[in-house]
């Protein structure tokens, strides 16, 4: 009898240790929406990224959408590659959509926004988007300011 | 001056006596491993005496960590007005540090030294050598199973740890001190990552059971077999398994989140 309950009880440890497990893997670190390579690719050339890093969130009105997944150096047109993964569910992006680096706060990692634009046409996968906006850096602005300043 | 060197001698020689035994040692027990699942159920009893029985101790200890650490992390991180932060910072710490090491600790001193002692006992009422008399051995009906129970126990507790103590941590973060609880969640689901910080973290209590285990049993298999031996064993089992705990996790950390 003694014996039965003790296997009851390590029966119940380890139920309790696995359901630790899961939580920590669905709760905390996010199983469910790390769908893995499944969704399209399309790249963007930015002048300047900034600080943005390779699965950075890729936002349309805020609305995560997808993430960067390859950054690379462009060497004939000097300009920075960024590769975005969009999930499958939003196929609709006209072609004619603009792509910014924004920061999320003041302290904030940097994200893509993008704008839909109003082409009839979507973007597959391989496309590039042409509009793109840099990343604001702050010293490039103050010393724009200071320049405008030191005009007037 | 030849006393001091023939000291030190005597010192290294002995150090690595003891190292080489226990190498020995746990070639031993894990030879045993195969014959110790055909008996389960003592596998069973074990992880009820060095899992179950620390179980109380991890969940309040658990607990108490979280809330800690989200008071803390608050105070730091309002100043910068980043207190949605809370969870990434509570969750990270946890998964991949604090839990294995802690519960490693813990299991150390509520588990390690009791295996320690009972082990030491055995073999001081020569019940070790009574087993083998009767032709039954040792390292199969007794190590072998007490070894793969702390194995499995540890890395069970080390999750159970973790997370009551990210639940501690929402309890104090959201209801207490007012984090968003939206943000509290969502900046933790995006910042850590299953496999670089979740099973890392599940990989270093893995080794940290094995470690501490081994230890404990070797201390109680090698002891002087008086009271007194077995009372200097539960204290080095304690000493040995806390330094290779904290030693290990270093190296393991290095290897795990330099790349």
């Amino acid at each position: 009898m003694t014996s039965r309950k003790i296997e009851i009880a390590v029966g119940l440890f380890m139920a309790l240790g696995f359901a630790a497990l899961v939580m920590l893997a669905m709760q905390v670190s996010n199983l469910s929406s790390f769908g893995g390579s499944d969704g399209y690719k399309v790249s963007a050339y930015f002048e300047n990224i900034g600080g943005l890093k390779v699965r950075a969130p890729v936002r349309a009105g805020g609305v995560l959408v997808g993430r960067v997944s390859e950054i690379s150096y462009d060497e004939e047109t000097y300009q920075a590659e960024v590769t975005l993964t969009l999930e499958d569910q939003y196929r609709a992006f006209p072609l004619d959509t603009a792509a910014s680096i924004y920061t999320a706060g003041l302290l904030g990692e940097q994200y893509i926004g993008l704008e839909p634009g109003a082409e009839e046409d979507y973007l597959q996968d391989g496309d590039e988007i042409t509009l793109t906006q840099p990343a604001l850096v702050l010293e490039q602005v103050i010393g724009q300011f200071l320049f405008s300043q030191a005009s007037e | 001056m030849l006393d001091a060197l023939q000291r030190i001698g005597q010192t290294g020689l002995t150090f690595f006596q003891r190292l080489g035994r226990g190498h020995l040692f746990l070639l031993a027990v894990l030879a045993g491993c195969g014959s110790a699942f055909v008996r389960f159920r003592l596998i069973i009893q074990q992880m009820y005496s060095v899992g179950v029985l620390t179980l109380v101790i991890i969940l309040v200890a658990g607990l108490f960590v979280g809330m800690v650490l989200a008071l803390q992390g608050y105070y730091t991180l309002v100043d910068f007005g980043a207190e949605e932060s809370l969870g990434v910072l509570v969750s990270l710490t946890l998964v991949r540090e604090l839990g294995p090491v802690v519960s490693a600790l813990l299991y150390a001193g509520r588990a390690g030294s009791a295996l320690t002692a009972e082990i030491g006992l055995m073999k001081a009422t020569e019940q070790l050598s009574g087993l083998e008399m009767m032709a039954v051995d040792p390292y199969k009906r007794v190590f072998a199973p007490r070894f793969l129970a702390g194995s499995f126990s540890v890395p069970m507790l080390a999750a159970i740890f973790s997370a009551i103590a990210v639940i501690g941590g929402y309890l104090v973060g959201v209801p207490l001190l007012g984090v968003d609880e939206g943000a509290f969640w969502s900046q933790m689901q995006a910042n850590v990552d299953l496999t670089a910080d979740v099973l890392n973290g599940v990989i270093k209590s893995v080794v940290f059971g094995i470690v501490v285990t081994w230890i404990a049993i070797f201390e109680g298999n090698d002891c002087v077999p008086t009271s007194e031996g077995v009372s200097r064993a539960t204290t080095r089992t304690v000493v040995n398994a806390s330094l290779a705990i904290l030693g290990l996790d270093f190296v393991l950390t290095a290897l795990m989140f330099s790349a």
